[in-house]
């Protein structure tokens, strides 16, 4: 296990924060690190050994990924992340499709970068749904059924929330979508390698993966588009027509490679790290609930990838605890950091009361946390949990049973 | 965001923790904020005969600059008599602290927290001596 030792230095804070972005593997690093070097050739280049080598490794990385996923290795476009990759489904069909269908329909606690795309077509004329979900944080099938239409051309939901970890029915909507003649998008940043997913089976028509969520490379990531039927898109990036004239620019060769190297190892370990990661979750929430009373897990505690888990810690305001927590990384479900005050969208959409949203972190686990780690983690979260609450007023009216609903609270 | 070492200070031992009976005549309590907007804040001060703040308690919901803000309040109030302590101002919280500019919030906050406790310690008093309340 010496390529674990080099993830975390002894100095560091232990790392829960594996929905924020993953350490790259030795593995990936290793398979890349020709392509920085003495395989450093154009892909495009076509008429010397440096191109074709180049080539080979790219083409196998879209293999790598197109299998992860179930599709054809012709179907899988480079980009530089989910962030782009959502963008160019998104405005890309709206755009190819827009004199014959102008309706989207998303949810409420998609990624900003799908949200803010939606707000941008709704500027240029595009109509959009977003649908709220249940308290577990699910989308409603009957709602999602109702809001598409014969103008919908698109329907995009997240595969895994970024929040609380929840997955979607997602066989379900691709049913939905491809009954009503809508194409369905699904943002898969936070699913791609934790859950198996399947295109043809879930019938998912584009989908957004990106590498550093995968233990891969940051600056990479890809947009799987349906060949049969043919998904149509504009590009957004203009040039020497690469990647099927979706995406130009000349393609970043070692992090195609690594994401491809990343892929196959999702593809080959993922059922035993899933095991592995439900038992140290499992772990976690146990040691916690038998520190700690009133605390709460947000979003579906089933229907949810292993590697997260968001938790109220019922009358402490998240940002302090994380300032106690020195030697946790982990993030906050309020964003109080920010000046507008607000806590967490997607749990206020789930029905989080704000007080509670306040108290919320988000804890990621991943392919190096250890046993150890979660258990100095539950010591360390119990300890300073209890010394806030000492310290808070809400804690003390609550233990002598003063409804804090009750209290007329100025709002400011 | 890098905190000063004096609001990081406030915040690992914060001073003077706790709460007086609020019942109490000479205690005025203020509780200032609401959980909604992630921060709370009680504060209280016990006054002598004297006219002199002879205690301060708090107990504080909010981010770390809350409760370093309302730390600081409890040792700057002592001592004081309530038209002193009434002087305080968030800006004097803010630059003592090093307060970035999305945490000046938790000063006014502190300020609003005196001025409460403040407030309620005199509507007690002027309960008590009605002439007075009259002046």
């Amino acid at each position: 296990m010496t390529a674990i030792a080099q993830i975390r230095r002894n100095d560091q804070p232990i790392y829960l924060d594996y929905q924020a972005t993953t350490p790259l593997d030795p593995r990936v690093l290793e398979a890349m690190m020709p392509y920085f070097t003495y395989k450093f050739g154009n892909p495009g280049s076509r008429s010397h050994s440096y191109g074709w080598e180049a080539e080979e490794g790219v083409e196998k990385a879209r293999g790598q990924v197109a299998k992860l996923i179930g599709a054809d290795e012709k179907e899988v476009i480079f980009t530089s992340g989910a962030t782009e990759s959502n963008n160019l489904a998104i405005k890309g069909v709206a755009e190819f499709y827009k004199d014959r269908r102008n309706h989207i329909v998303t949810t409420v606690t998609e990624h900003k970068c799908v949200l803010d795309t939606c707000r941008h077509l709704e500027q240029q004329g595009f109509d959009v749904t977003y649908l709220p979900v249940q308290k577990n944080g699910l989308v409603d099938l009957e709602q999602l059924r109702a809001a598409v239409t014969d103008k919908t051309v698109l329907v995009s939901i997240m595969a895994v929330n970024n929040e609380i970890g929840v997955i979607q029915p997602l066989a379900e909507i691709g049913a939905i979508c491809r009954e009503k003649g809508a194409f369905f998008h699904t943002d898969a940043a936070q699913a791609a390698g934790k859950i198996a997913l399947d295109v043809e089976a879930m019938k998912i028509d584009l989908m957004s993966i990106s590498g550093h969520k995968i233990y891969g490379p940051k600056g990479i990531g890809a947009l799987y588009v349906r060949r049969r039927p043919r998904v149509r898109l504009v590009a957004m990036i203009v040039g020497g027509g690469q990647e099927r004239g979706f995406r130009s620019g000349t393609l970043p060769t070692p992090l195609c490679v690594g994401l491809g190297e990343a892929a196959e190892i999702c593809s080959s370990e993922m059922v035993a790290e899933a095991e592995r990661l439900t038992r140290l979750r499992d772990r976690m929430l146990k040691g916690l609930n038998a520190k700690l009373p009133e605390i709460y897990v947000n979003g579906d505690l089933d229907r949810r990838i292993p590697g997260n888990l968001n938790i109220s810690f019922a009358h402490v305001e998240g940002e302090s605890l994380m300032m106690g927590i020195k030697n946790l990384s982990v993030s906050s479900g309020s964003a109080c950091t920010s000046a507008s005050l607000e806590p967490s969208y997607v749990l206020r959409a789930l029905g989080v009361e704000e007080e509670m949203a306040h108290t919320s972190l988000r804890i990621g686990l991943g392919r190096f946390t250890t046993e150890h780690e979660v258990d100095s983690a539950v010591d360390e979260l119990a300890h300073h949990v209890t010394k806030l609450r000492a310290m808070s007023p809400l804690w003390e009216m609550s233990q002598e049973g003063i409804d804090i609903k009750s209290i007329e609270w100025a709002a400011h | 965001m890098a905190y000063s070492e004096k609001l990081i200070d406030h915040y690992e031992n914060p001073r003077n923790i706790g709460s007086l009976d609020k019942g109490a005549e000479d205690v005025g309590t203020g509780l200032v904020g609401a959980p909604a907007c992630g921060d709370v804040m009680k504060l209280q001060i016990k006054v002598g005969a004297d006219g002199l703040i002879e205690d301060a308690k708090f107990k504080t919901f909010g981010c770390g600059s809350a409760i370093a803000s309302s730390s600081l309040v409890t040792e700057w109030v002592k001592g004081k008599t309530i038209d002193e302590a009434e002087t305080i101002k968030n800006t004097d919280i803010a630059k003592h602290l090093a307060l970035p500019p999305v945490k000046i919030h938790c000063s006014v906050l502190a300020e609003d927290a005196i001025k409460a406790a403040i407030a309620d310690y005199r509507a007690k008093a002027s309960k008590k001596d009605e002439p007075q309340a009259a002046e």
